[in-house]
């Protein structure tokens, strides 16, 4: 080995890409950076509101304190009825998508029609947001509770099937022959072959599903679907904003509660 | 002895049955108490199916003849999207390392933690009715509310990534006498740097999802034309716009998989 060689090898600055890679690398950066500027370019931006942008803030954060807690009292029972809408909305959403995750998981659905089926639903009904299926249940049940449950419901099945479904495909298989040579029917099968071993991802897909929706219900009254929303909204439009700092306030509380609740759950029962 | 002829699988949780029957009571009691403090118009609910089949009977065919209106809104979207997860994703990572407890001294961590907290806590839709009252209606709005939801969502993986690395290539680095930016380069970035992009393109597949629905608060992209289309009872071109929000996602997921699954 020359000289060279060794230097070639060994050489006095340790790089860990080749000449080759790091071009590369460099590429595929420079190609998102044009992609992301090309699109803030193409969103023509008001670049001048940013001017003022530091003092709007300023004077919105300064319009809220101090939080206004006289009108504490009258945001408990929108703040239940949130909780309720995402509670019902779950408890639904619990009953429907179980039949909806078992007719999309390959393993047990029985055919190619009913799994295109179930994966259409599923698809379609993650891809709606929330407030989006909010505003087809409004005009459907008018403004109010019911249009917001159900838009819970809508929006939590595709996320609840998915996973269920995901869980099914990965169930073992030894179980469900076992019970199949017993000579049970196809609907014994699938619930003391398929179900039992799925249970725990249920019940901690659904603790966790709820949760989000917490989340979720505290906007659903900006269309009109019921919840804190409505307050929240017609005070942020009268801009009396001690009163949105109070409320901002008290969906926090209640977001973290929530999402501690349901983390303690998880780990009991998983 | 006499075996039992049928058997009956037994419970998996609460196995105590005093526990399950007071479950279930439970939950009777609260969906009694639900029910009936809920202020439900059940004479316009009752109203809810024939509307329903009327909204149908409207939606359907869909019309695609406004196409243009169609396509630039999902553009906006698209460029919302992709825009707020490259800004969020360089954003994020001093956020991230600030807010990884091996790394950041104690006060710093809690900053960081907080903000985190914060910004995950409130609804996209909150967060865009603020930008949307500061800096009045259009894209820009939606666009910062994006970035804050990606800020603080990849900033908590960053973080909790470098809490769980291995600490031993960290010794390694520092024993060679490297800076504190030699540390992070050499040491953590080559750890954590496959599920950082992972999260990222995650990140834009969700952005997609979000950027749909900001516009009905005026913050830009799809969703205002959609809920535009809602108000003035257009239920065939919303049907289209759904249905092209569908299919918007439905490849944005399927992107975001194919790239995972390459990262790996």
């Amino acid at each position: 080995m020359t000289a060279a060689d060794l230097a070639k090898r060994y050489p006095e600055v340790w790089r860990r890409f080749d000449v080759r890679q790091t071009v590369v690398h460099w590429l595929w950066f420079a190609g998102i950076v044009f992609v992301a500027g090309w699109s803030v370019r193409h969103l023509d931006i008001t670049w001048i509101y940013f001017l003022d942008a530091h003092v709007q803030v300023g004077d919105l954060l300064a319009r809220m304190f101090p939080p206004d807690w006289s009108h504490s009292g009258q945001i408990v029972q929108p703040l239940i009825e949130t909780i309720h809408i995402a509670t019902l909305g779950t408890i639904v959403t619990y009953v429907i998508s179980i039949p909806i995750a078992f007719l999309s998981a390959r393993n047990v659905t029985p055919n190619a029609i009913t799994w295109l089926i179930g994966r259409f639903i599923l698809v379609a009904s993650r891809s709606i947001n929330t407030v989006v299926w909010a505003l087809i249940f409004v005009a459907i049940f008018g403004p109010g509770v019911m249009a917001g449950i159900w838009a819970i419901t809508m929006r939590s099945i595709g996320f609840m099937g998915k996973l269920i479904a995901e869980a099914i495909e990965e169930i073992d298989e030894g179980t469900v022959e076992a019970i199949e040579a017993t000579g049970a029917s196809r609907l014994k099968v699938l619930l003391v072959g398929v179900l039992p071993q799925v249970l725990p991802v249920i019940y901690g897909t659904t603790v966790y599903r709820w949760d989000i929706n917490i989340r979720e219900s505290t906007v659903l009254g900006f269309v009109g679907a019921g919840g804190i929303g409505i307050e929240l909204y017609s005070s942020i439009n009268l801009f009396n904003w001690q009163q949105v700092a109070m409320m901002l306030i008290a969906i926090f509380a209640v977001v973290v509660v929530s999402e501690f609740v349901s983390a303690i759950t998880r780990r009991r029962i998983t | 002895m006499s075996y039992p002829t049928t058997w009956r699988r037994p419970p998996m949780f609460l196995t105590n049955p005093t526990l399950r029957l007071g479950f279930w009571l439970m939950i009777a009691v609260y969906l009694a108490w639900s029910m009936g403090t809920l202020d439900i118009d059940w004479g316009r609910v009752g109203q809810g199916l024939p509307r329903a089949g009327d909204m149908l009977a409207r939606m359907f065919p869909p019309d695609f003849s406004r196409w243009d209106l169609l396509v630039s809104g999902v553009v906006e979207s698209i460029e919302m999207a992709v825009a707020a997860t490259f800004i969020g994703m360089i954003l994020a990572v001093p956020l991230g390392l600030c807010g990884a407890a091996n790394l950041a001294p104690r006060p710093v961590y809690l900053v960081a933690r907080a903000v985190i907290v914060l910004s995950r806590t409130f609804h996209e839709i909150i967060i865009a009715i603020f930008f949307v009252k500061v800096l009045g209606f259009g894209p820009l709005a939606g666009l910062l509310t994006l970035i804050v939801a990606s800020v603080s969502f990849i900033a908590k993986m960053i973080a909790e990534d470098i809490e769980n690395m291995n600490m031993g290539q960290i010794e390694a680095v520092k024993a060679t006498g490297a800076s504190f930016p030699k540390l992070l380069i050499y040491a953590v970035q080559p750890q954590i740097l496959p599920r950082y992009l992972g999260v990222c393109i995650y990140r834009l597949d969700a952005n997609l999802r979000h950027s749909t629905v900001v516009g009905i608060v005026g913050a830009g992209g799809i969703g205002m034309t959609l809920s535009a289309s809602f108000k003035r009872y257009d239920y065939d071109f919303s049907l289209a716009i759904l249905l092209a929000i569908i299919a918007l996602v439905f490849l944005g997921e399927f992107f975001s998989n194919w790239i995972r699954r390459r990262l790996r």
